[in-house]
């Protein structure tokens, strides 16, 4: 029972998050762009948490060189001379997403699970009882229809994770958003949304197919606001949560 | 001209005989040809607007109406075009330039500052004038610029570490470069913008609006680069207009210029229009209207004495700049021709002012627009939605309902074309700003769905409530929508419009395309898998039109097939 209240009490926090996000200027959009370039240029050395560096640590609202958000989009563009914290190429604007990136990390529950996690019982489960494998991949193993969780580890925090297991269609990241098309003639094909412009669709099936539709043959286009994954909510108790929470932050593209 | 000269001497006449006479006639109308087309006079970019062959200036005249007369490419053979010439930059910056060409010579810049001159034709480099500025330069939104100006033999640039350039067109060397006073990189004062030449002078505007600068027009001797009058776009003591900045405000008010302005010959007045006040997104320690930012300007272009101006968005606290080119018409206004300026705002708002007078003569939205409840018979919003600690959502976004890119009016349709944002939004929320010297001073960055521009490949997965794009037509006379073509991403780039009606653009998903401009109907259409990120352009060289995108890193033209 104890365990239960813990679940229930982090679906309300991970249903609050968005509600900050809009109340501080910095909408979702703008937190996961931030949140992209920073995964794809800072976890090397921070790690997702911003916790990497020794005596940093970008998740809980401190920085040791500024305060604005200037001063920190500042750092970010510039470097910090003398020290590993190299100068980078993002424009002002992306500089100032990822600020915003990180006074979400501050400022959004950081969650996870209250206790430890076993690695290799949450790859028992990944694998068995959660049938995680039928849709996601690791090393190349698994389903396609979910994104590739091979570097989710170095990319996600153990809160967002546990929060995307409980409520999967609370925040749907743009790059996990599933479109409906309806051809003309009445048939459906459903899949990830890949990209779509005026006239196309580009989307992958849900039998893996990369495939470009051409909008003037469809009659309905929609792109879903809920996620096909299920709630582990009922399905997983604290600890097997918290398992599955610590074999998904162990998977950092490495083997 | 020595050889000139030399080939008229009477001693030819009198030693040769009658084929000497007729070779040496050869020479003098060939040389003398070269020599007088060369000659980019002020009267020849004030022609522009009948020019079928060049595109002297940014907007293709000094109207800012850029429109064409070439008619060789119609709404019917359209779909015929053929990629003629690709020509890739080194740069990764976005490619905002509106390139000229004169007597089938191409010149355009490579960002931030390369100046290169190509065959119209083929795209066959002739030269590049490489200039590396300072890396104290502080720019917002890129390391961009917007083209160049030529008269005479010389081609201008304006640098953003605060110079003007005079280069020679036909070497590629430096004329000279002056250090333009007060402009300095590091405090955030940059040039971007392509100058505009009116008579014998240059004219350029700063931008750095996001860095407490304090904005100013220039205009500069074309011989010698002397600076000969300047307007702050900033009141300041003794100004008129300084009573709308609390305190010392005024000195880091903002009020950049990075657009191109225009020019009318008749009434002898420059118009240029003014970014937002500084710090952007608070607007509490600059109480007051904030004179001249987010404002269209009326200069006497000898002198650059204010005429007057018209404010689009008293005390912005969006960031609506009112860069757009005040594009200069002459139409019939309630029964009679009237001279007007036609302006779509980044505010969201169309406006038609008398040019003569800046009189408000009409404003409409031409998207979703909720910053304000309307406008009074002055053209004053009414009930400015104020910014909060806890962030409002405001329509349009921060990025505007359009922005720096060109709109087009054809004389031919009689109506106004305009890139436009559709329906996006920002969350705006007030923060406390400190100003320190080329540190941004801005406040707290707004967010919306929709990401910045970038050269790379778009990747769209926005649902649509989430904003799009479109490129729409407006009658001038009454502000309504003729038609609209719709985009599913937004737009970066401008309008060209011909005389045969054909309107030419490009949208961020990486088509470049044309329009029929009486309907909208698309024409035709090629992916160049970039964002298209300046204002299309035509010319001629041999007797044959081209069209002229860039779009990602590189400028791609067409031709109708041979």
């Amino acid at each position: 029972m104890p365990m239960r209240i813990s679940v229930l009490t982090l679906v309300a926090l991970t249903l609050a998050a968005p509600v900050w996000a809009q109340g501080h200027g910095y909408m979702p959009a703008d937190i996961e762009n931030g949140g992209l370039l920073y995964q794809a240029n800072c976890t090397a050395c921070h790690g997702p948490d911003g916790d990497g560096v020794p005596g940093i640590n970008l998740g809980n609202g401190k920085f040791r060189r500024g305060t604005s958000d200037d001063e920190i989009a500042k750092i970010i563009l510039g470097g910090v001379p003398g020290t590993a914290m190299p100068p980078n190429s993002f424009s002002e604007s992306q500089a100032g997403t990822i600020v915003a990136y990180l006074r979400s990390l501050a400022t959004s529950p950081a969650g996870g699970p209250t206790i430890p996690g076993d690695t290799r019982r949450g790859r028992t489960l990944f694998e068995g009882k959660g049938r995680c494998v039928s849709c996601h991949s690791v090393a190349g193993i698994g389903g396609r229809t979910g994104p590739s969780l091979t570097e989710i580890g170095s990319s996600r925090r153990a809160g967002d994770l546990q929060r995307a297991l409980l409520d999967p269609s609370a925040d749907i990241r743009s790059d996990s958003r599933q479109v409906r098309a309806v051809m003309r003639d009445g048939a459906t094909i459903t899949g990830r949304l890949l990209n779509q412009d005026t006239y196309t669709l580009q989307l992958m099936d849900s039998s893996g197919r990369l495939r470009l539709l051409d909008k003037a043959t469809l009659k309905e286009i929609t792109i879903l606001k809920e996620s096909p994954m299920p709630s582990y909510k009922d399905t997983l108790d604290a600890q097997e949560l918290a398992d599955v929470v610590a074999y998904l932050r162990s998977l950092r593209g490495r083997p | 001209m020595t050889r000139l000269r030399h080939v008229t001497k009477p001693q030819w006449l009198r030693r040769g005989r009658l084929l000497h006479v007729i070779v040496a006639c050869g020479v003098l109308v060939v040389v003398g040809t070269t020599a007088l087309r060369a000659q980019v006079t002020f009267d020849r970019i004030l022609r522009g607007d009948t020019d079928k062959q060049d595109w002297l200036t940014y907007s293709g005249s000094p109207t800012g109406q850029r429109h064409s007369p070439l008619t060789q490419i119609t709404p019917d053979n359209v779909k015929n075009l053929e990629l003629q010439w690709v020509f890739q930059v080194r740069s990764l910056e976005k490619f905002e330039a509106t390139p000229l060409v004169v007597d089938g010579v191409m010149y355009t810049v490579q960002a931030p500052n390369d100046v290169i001159a190509l065959d119209a034709a083929t795209g066959r480099v002739f030269w590049v004038y490489p200039y590396i500025p300072s890396p104290l330069s502080r720019l917002c939104c890129g390391r961009v610029n917007r083209g160049l100006a030529i008269l005479e033999n010389t081609l201008y640039m304006a640098t953003i570490d605060g110079h003007l350039l005079a280069i020679d067109a036909k070497t590629g060397g430096l004329v000279w470069n002056v250090t333009v006073s007060g402009a300095r990189a590091e405090a955030g004062y940059s040039f971007t913008t392509a100058p505009l030449i009116v008579k014998d002078k240059v004219i350029i505007g700063t931008a750095g609006g996001e860095y407490g600068i304090r904005g100013f027009l220039a205009a500069f001797d074309a011989k010698t680069g002397r600076e000969a009058w300047r307007f702050h776009t900033i009141a300041g003591p003794g100004e008129k207009g300084t009573e709308t900045w609390a305190g010392e405000s005024w000195k880091i008010g903002g009020g950049s210029i990075w657009v191109t302005g225009t020019y009318d010959r008749d009434l002898n007045l420059t118009y240029w229009g003014i970014g937002n006040p500084g710090p952007d997104w608070n607007g509490d320690v600059r109480a007051g209207d904030n004179l001249y930012s987010d404002s269209v300007v009326a200069l006497d272009v000898d002198t650059g004495q204010l005429k007057w101006h018209f404010q689009f968005t008293p005390h912005d606290v969006y960031d609506y700049d009112s860069v757009q080119v005040p594009v200069l018409a002459d139409i019939s206004w309630q029964d009679s021709m009237r001279k007007v300026m036609l302006f779509a705002n980044r505010n969201g708002l169309f406006y038609v002012l008398d040019r003569t007078t800046g009189q408000f003569l009409l404003g409409k939205p031409f998207t979703k627009v909720t910053w304000n409840s309307g406008l009074d018979d002055k053209g004053r919003p009414q009930n400015m939605v104020p910014l909060t600690e806890d962030g409002v959502l405001v329509y349009p976004g921060v990025q505007g309902a359009t922005n720096w890119y060109s709109p087009s009016f054809s004389p031919r349709t009689g109506l106004f074309y305009v890139p436009t944002w559709v329906n996006t939004y920002s969350t705006f929320t007030k923060r406390p700003v400190e100003y320190k010297e080329g540190q941004r001073y801005t406040g707290a960055l707004p967010a919306m769905p929709i990401r910045l521009l970038t050269p790379g490949p778009a990747i769209n997965r926005r649902r649509p409530e989430e904003g799009s794009g479109a490129i729409q037509a407006i009658d001038p006379k009454t502000g309504v929508k003729k038609w609209e073509y719709a985009m599913s991403d937004v737009v970066d780039a401008g309008v060209l419009t011909t005389a045969s009606d054909v309107v030419f653009s490009g949208g961020r998903e990486g088509y470049v395309f044309a329009l029929d401009a009486r309907t909208g109907t698309m024409l035709w259409k090629a992916n160049v898998g970039g964002p298209a990120s300046n204002g299309p352009m035509t010319y001629a060289v041999g007797g044959r039109q081209y069209v002229a995108f860039a779009a990602g890193n590189a400028m791609f033209v067409y031709a109708l097939k041979q």
